[in-house]
């Protein structure tokens, strides 16, 4: 197994969340808004969204170099399961569900005259000998068995949680436990009657949606391009899943780098005062004035020559190009703190005029101590709705660098370069729309499904907003 | 007597199904009368006014029989017709004269959109309209203050402005609900005498809401009672007073504070725990480019006073003569200079490490119990914060005991410790301020007006705490208020502080009985006494 520089902070970041989880396991002041979340139809829907775009990234950032491989490369969990979709490649474009090439070639025909026409894909829709009257009744055939595969799993899936939940109330002697609530995954009521609460029967609806569908994509992608191929004959439809990582990555690994240094410089300038708050102030305003492109371009160019001085230490391709999205999140995070620090530094001004904090201050509490007992905790719900608000800015903003070239290296999966390549294709005639479509498709799905999230977090923790439902 | 303006029968309103904040009263208001409904916060009584207009929140639910305004149905119109008698009809004044107007309007044009809601007048007439309700409310030079915007006037005069745009519809009857709350003791007596002036002019009913029995004594003619949504009680004032009948009105009647009661205190000295002399607290006010010290708001200015061993002193004043600014900068928490000797302990020469050590001497009660307590932290916690702070080597299991024990001293159950602040009253939370005040064993808490946020019944009960506290503990308290007949409950000597200055010292019988100056005599006038013998 090899572990990337952006894979070992994705790690990181999980550990991070899975301990802040069981720390505020009996927070109750996290309970309440928690619950709230687990009762949001939206809220609960988006999350299933979010989180199978989520498990898609992991899989794709668990990297290793198989053993018998002499191309010494290096693939992720999710290549080695899409290895036909990443080694069915065609000579060059050809659109969704194509068993034709999409532009035409001299052919040497059987009888050995040629002719000028489409030549026949090298893998999509092989196995059909009539392309012409099969085609369809073949993809209806696949698709349908794919659904009925994806059903059954959810069916069986929905069995098994049911039978869990029956034990668990059995063994609990009907007492809820305030967590499972919290996950939407069993509704007070639920325990005098056998009803679902909406936001239960909601997410069972969109993974009996989602799952099928999938299963249905994964499984035609076998024999056709379902998204068609790119200008190299690249299939789209993993370039796109292979993105997800790319996105996901930007979203979190950039709040992880801008978080410590928001909050820090936040509550030291609003607590404090004086020369901290000015030197912080003029810190912040005069990194809001430079332009981020222009930040961001002279920080990449940095990253190449650097590469270009040390190409001993980046032998492959992979690691060059997870070394630039690195440097991207760190450059995008170092830019982007300045909005969430001035946020914290107002909240903090407010916060230490309180009776609170004074009373500490009476009490003879040390300033680090006050720092981290009365004004981290209640300024965490800000820093939570920004973090989610944030998420879907900065998926987008990877798109708008990448297009400009300045964001993620050319060799790297992302929608945005993508959309880059998109650019010339959208001029050809005939046109080749699938992958701007494939791209702009995943990621409105995800940067949707992240603002809807965002929408219900805000609801649940701004003490100003949860209490009018 | 006898020809209702307001009749109400059988009113309830219900927040979201469950939730009974009015539960099933009848009244009546007679023309010209004054009527006041009285009760603890949270008994319904504003909700009941609210109702009567129909002005409830969106998830409220009324029902009645009968609200009739003379004999109009006004359950039978519509909300456009209710929008012609809001205000016409009915004048209404709010508790916070501060949020009821719009800081961006003149105060003229506020008074000039409400008459012409109500009336066709020319621009002329409606000038004069202006100019003569700022007249009968008492605003001296009308013409000037016509111009004005809410934030050139004082507290009062927005009232006053409140209850001209309440007059301005020329309304049969006025609802002040709690109009004096957040008025000094002084403005509170101008207001109401203003109140009682213009009934009599007008000859309009008053509905006063209040939960200050002693003020309504002085004002109502007829007093009901309002306990968790249900009326109690009603009568005319004079009876409800001399023969109160149901218990609640006696717990309530009982829990009032009495001037008379600062005979009682035993006059013996003892020595001085703290020694305050030429005690400043100004803060620079600068100007221009180089934030040159043009001048000083001199909020405390050159104080002296002592506090013996286990004893109370009150300090007494109305909103920013500078009692809260004194008390805190008396913890350090606010920069003041002069002399603070505390046990014989030179507080100001401290700085860092030693004046956190010495922290543990003086200790602070706030006023809102509300905003005292970091709602992120348990009970226990809070509590122990300062052992925690100011005695580390304190094991866990010591500090635990330690909690159950001051809980105990507060009257709180032991299981408090596991929870959060928001689940206590605001009594309860008041208790857990003590509790944590009291967990370094300080000799001197400064209380800020710890009781001004909470009702009479609950006020009562945190007096006899502190004072028991008092003579187990020894602990002397300096207590900040502007309530002259808690300081007549509580205090052994009073401080009279005006603009920044003592202006008057002395044992607590020889400065309410027989003050000596000026300030003290109008302050003392202003206290509305219950009436007993009418």
């Amino acid at each position: 197994m090899i572990v990337l520089w952006t894979d070992a902070l994705i790690y990181l970041l999980i550990a991070v969340m899975l301990s802040l989880g069981l720390y505020l396991r009996g927070k109750e002041h996290i309970q309440r808004p928690l619950q709230q979340i687990g009762r949001s139809k939206i809220g609960m829907v988006s999350l299933v969204v979010l989180l199978f775009f989520v498990s898609v990234g992991l899989l794709d950032s668990v990297h290793f170099k198989l053993a018998d491989d002499k191309k010494n490369e290096i693939i992720s969990l999710l290549d080695l399961w899409a290895t036909p979709l990443r080694e069915h490649g065609e000579k060059t474009y050809s659109a969704p569900f194509a068993t034709n090439l999409y532009s035409k070639e001299m052919m040497t025909q059987a009888d050995g005259s040629m002719e000028w026409s489409y030549p026949r894909l090298e893998f999509g829709g092989r196995h059909l000998n009539n392309p012409e009257t099969e085609k369809i009744p073949d993809i209806l055939q696949k698709s349908g068995y794919g659904l009925a595969q994806g059903l059954g799993l959810t069916g069986a899936l929905m069995l098994l949680w049911y039978m869990v939940r029956q034990t668990h109330f059995e063994r609990l002697n009907f007492i809820v436990r305030p967590e499972l609530i919290a996950q939407g995954q069993v509704v007070p009521e639920a325990r005098h009657g056998e009803q679902l609460s909406p936001s239960t029967k909601a997410v069972w609806i969109v993974l009996f949606i989602i799952v099928p569908l999938a299963t249905a994509l994964v499984h035609l992608s076998g024999y056709y391009h379902v998204f068609g191929t790119d200008k190299v004959g690249e299939d789209v439809f993993y370039q796109a899943i292979k993105s997800i990582r790319t996105g996901l990555v930007i979203g979190t690994l950039t709040t992880l780098i801008m978080l410590p240094m928001a909050i820090v410089f936040g509550i030291l300038a609003g607590f404090f005062r004086g020369w901290v708050d000015d030197v912080i102030q003029y810190i912040y305003t005069t990194l809001n004035s430079i332009p981020s492109v222009l930040l961001i371009a002279a920080s990449i160019l940095m990253v190449q020559v650097y590469m270009a001085n040390h190409e001993a230490a980046f032998t492959s391709v992979i690691v060059r190009a997870d070394m630039r999205l690195l440097f991207l999140c760190m450059i995008l995070g170092v830019t982007s703190w300045t909005g969430l620090c001035r946020l914290l530094r107002a909240e903090t001004l407010k916060l230490r005029e309180m009776e609170y904090v004074q009373a500490a201050q009476a009490l003879g509490v040390k300033q680090g101590a006050i720092l981290l007992r009365h004004i981290l905790p209640n300024v965490m719900h800000i820093v939570l709705i920004s973090v989610v608000l944030d998420f879907s800015s900065l998926v987008l903003a990877e798109a708008v660098l990448s297009y400009i070239n300045i964001g993620v290296d050319p060799t790297t999966y992302s929608w945005g370069n993508m959309i880059n390549g998109a650019r010339l294709e959208m001029a050809r005639e005939p046109i080749v729309w699938w992958s701007l479509s494939a791209a702009f498709v995943f990621m409105f799905a995800l940067v949707l499904a992240a603002n809807l999230f965002a929408d219900v977090v805000q609801d649940a923790f701004d003490p100003r907003r949860s209490g009018n439902e | 007597m006898n020809n209702p303006i307001l009749t109400v029968r059988h009113l309830s309103v219900t927040f979201n199904h469950l939730n009974t904040v009015v539960d099933d009263i009848s009244f009546d208001i007679h023309a010209g009368e004054t009527f006041a409904l009285v009760g603890e916060s949270g008994s319904g009584k504003s909700m009941t006014a609210l109702s009567v207009l129909r002005l409830l929140p969106n998830n409220a639910r009324l029902s009645a029989d009968t609200i009739n305004l003379q004999s109009d149905d006004l359950l039978k119109h519509s909300e456009y017709d209710l929008c012609k008698i809001r205000g016409r009809r009915i004048g209404f004044i709010f508790q916070d004269p501060m949020s009821s107007l719009n800081p961006v309007m003149t105060i003229g044009s506020q008074i000039e959109e409400v008459i012409k809601l109500h009336f066709d007048l020319s621009r002329d007439a409606l000038k004069q309209r202006v100019l003569e309700l700022l007249q009968q409310v008492e605003i001296p030079d009308p013409q000037q203050r016509i111009k004005d915007y809410p934030h050139q006037l004082s507290g009062g005069q927005r009232q006053r402005v409140m209850i001209a745009i309440a007059l301005a519809g020329q309304p049969d009857l006025l609802i002040a609900d709690e109009p004096t709350t957040s008025l000094d003791v002084t403005i509170q007596a101008q207001i109401l005498a203003l109140l009682k002036a213009i009934q009599q002019q007008t000859g309009m009913a008053l509905w006063l809401i209040s939960h200050d029995l002693a003020l309504v004594s002085t004002m109502a003619d007829r007093v009901a009672v309002m306990q968790r949504g249900k009326i109690v009680e009603t009568g005319l004032t004079a009876e409800f007073f001399s023969q109160p009948k149901h218990p609640y009105t006696r717990k309530l009647l009982n829990a009032l504070p009495l001037m008379q009661s600062c005979l009682t205190h035993t006059a013996e000295e003892k020595p001085p725990l703290l020694q305050v002399s030429d005690f400043y607290c100004h803060y620079p006010i600068r100007k221009g480019i180089f934030k040159r010290i043009v001048d000083y708001v001199r909020a405390v200015d050159g104080v002296s006073f002592n506090i013996q061993h286990g004893k109370t002193l009150a300090l007494v004043g109305e909103s920013g003569c500078g009692k809260t600014t004194l008390g805190k900068s008396l913890l350090n928490l606010i920069p003041g200079s002069g002399r603070v000797v505390i046990n014989g302990v030179e507080l100001n020469a401290l700085t860092g490490e030693a004046l956190r050590q010495q922290r543990a001497n003086i200790q602070i009660v706030f006023q809102d119990p509300f905003s005292s307590m970091n709602p992120r932290m348990l009970v226990g916690d809070i509590i122990a914060e300062g052992i925690r702070a100011l005695h580390p080597h304190i094991s866990l299991d010591e500090r635990k005991a330690r909690v159950r024990q001051l809980l105990q001293q507060v009257d709180l159950p032991e299981d408090s410790a596991l929870r959060y602040p928001h689940e206590f009253s605001g009594g309860q939370r008041q208790r857990i301020c003590i509790a944590r005040a009291l967990a370094v064993d300080p000799k001197l808490i400064v209380c800020d007006e710890p009781t001004s946020a909470l009702d009479v019944s609950v006020q009562a009960q945190i007096i006899q705490l502190l004072k028991t506290l008092q003579r187990e503990k020894g602990v002397s308290y300096l207590f900040i208020t502007h309530d002259l007949a808690v300081v007549a409950e509580i205090a052994d000597d009073v401080a009279v502080m005006y603009k920044g200055k003592i202006i008057e010292q002395g044992s607590v019988a020889e400065v309410l009985m027989q003050p000596k100056q000026a300030y003290t005599q109008k302050l003392l006038a202003a206290v509305p006494v219950l009436k007993m013998e009418h």
